[in-house]
């Protein structure tokens, strides 16, 4: 059954939503969900990464040989990761600083390999950038939501602003590595319910 | 065989590519990136090792060529004269090269503080060394261009409690700035006696 594009787009944001769905990517999503700003600059990097990688493995789709394509893949991949890096250092060195090892690491994120293997390799380029877009997206959103709750129990604060006041006993715990287990299985436990799994 | 030929081609030619627009974005950012790591990490750190200054030491800088590579020497100005000149060097650490700023009191030839720029250490371990402050201190007033050493290795220096290849690693780059200074001091009097705050 063909999909129509906004099918394709908005699958991305709720029925294969990346970490919670399809579970997927979890070293970043683990790492890096401290604060929000740091969730949604890793999610917004992966996106880039995801729509540019998903375009050129499209377009190529015909060209590159099948015995080769994963290699041909990883090329594409880690050349616009690398692009995404130099391009964060020249003009977002603070969240350049904060995410450090984890923005090349993008090379070995499965959701970007994922989808170009799996959908890029199989569809036209509008198609796929709609699904790399989606995907992005809500790539970007769980790791916003995430590090938006771990940031507001763990800090006391959003997006750098304080929620609840002074007298507020920060539970550092959200903002350790355990807590973003915690966290994320709490998350997916929420997810399944409202999706009634 | 042709596909043999065509697997080569195509992977030729994507690296290349790849390889071509690395090369054009590096070039164009580099500038942009330099002045960001100025402004981030070098410009603190800096700041804390020329701590009352009178002026600017990152505005007050000038470039010497040391061994046909462009260096940058931070001046810093006290009781009305310029006193301080501070220089980064690199010892090699535990997951790559520390960056260390060492500032050296003209007049008297000592080490005036050394700070810690860029480094990979591992965090909560060699990654102290960014806010061990008795560590660090522990080089001030010594001579420069004088044998510093852990310990361990024979020498004053008390290292830093299980980062001792990271400490190694601040003693090796102030060892080189030693070295360094030695080799350009006659162009630094001259750059100073010309200074205008």
């Amino acid at each position: 059954m063909a999909k129509t594009l906004a099918q394709e787009f908005t699958k991305g944001l709720w029925e294969e939503i990346p970490p919670f769905r399809l579970v997927l990517g979890l070293c970043p999503v683990l790492a890096v969900t401290k604060s929000v700003a740091n969730g949604l600059g890793m999610g917004i990097a992966t996106t880039f990464v995801l729509v540019c990688s998903n375009l050129l493995v499209s377009l190529l789709r015909n060209v590159i040989p099948s015995k080769i394509r994963i290699a041909c893949y990883i090329i594409i991949i880690a050349t616009f990761v690398t692009v995404v890096e130099l391009l964060m250092q020249a003009f977002a060195y603070p969240l350049y600083l904060q995410l450090g090892i984890f923005i090349p690491l993008i090379v070995v994120n499965c959701i970007v390999l994922g989808r170009a293997e799996a959908f890029a390799s199989k569809h036209n380029p509008i198609y796929s950038i709609a699904d790399g877009l989606g995907i992005g997206i809500g790539f970007t959103l769980s790791l916003g939501a995430l590090g938006a709750v771990r940031e507001v129990l763990g800090e006391g604060t959003f997006y750098g602003m304080e929620v609840f006041g002074s007298s507020f006993e920060p539970f550092t715990f959200m903002v350790e590595a355990p807590g973003a287990f915690v966290c994320l299985g709490l998350m997916l436990c929420l997810m399944n319910l409202a999706g009634g799994r | 065989m042709r596909e043999m030929v065509k697997m080569v081609l195509v992977l030729t030619i994507l690296s290349s590519f790849s390889g071509g627009l690395l090369a054009a974005i590096r070039n164009n950012t580099q500038d942009r990136i330099d002045s960001q790591v100025l402004k981030f990490v070098k410009g603190p750190a800096i700041q804390k090792i020329m701590e009352g200054a009178s002026n600017n030491p990152i505005q007050d800088r000038f470039a010497l060529q040391v061994e046909g590579k462009e260096k940058n020497f931070f001046v810093g100005v006290f009781d009305g004269a310029p006193r301080v000149i501070a220089f980064e060097t690199k010892g090699s650490g535990y997951g790559g090269d520390v960056g260390t700023m060492v500032a050296v009191n003209v007049k008297t030839g000592r080490i005036h503080g050394v700070s810690v720029t860029t480094h990979n250490e591992t965090p909560g371990v060699g990654a102290r060394v960014e806010t061990h402050e008795d560590f660090k201190n522990q080089f001030r007033g010594i001579e420069i261009g004088t044998e510093t050493k852990v310990k361990k290795d024979g020498g004053g220096i008390t290292a830093m409690s299980g980062a001792t290849i990271t400490s190694r690693a601040v003693c090796t780059a102030v060892r080189k700035a030693g070295d360094l200074y030695n080799k350009v001091k006659p162009r630094i009097r001259e750059q100073l006696s010309t200074f205008s705050g």
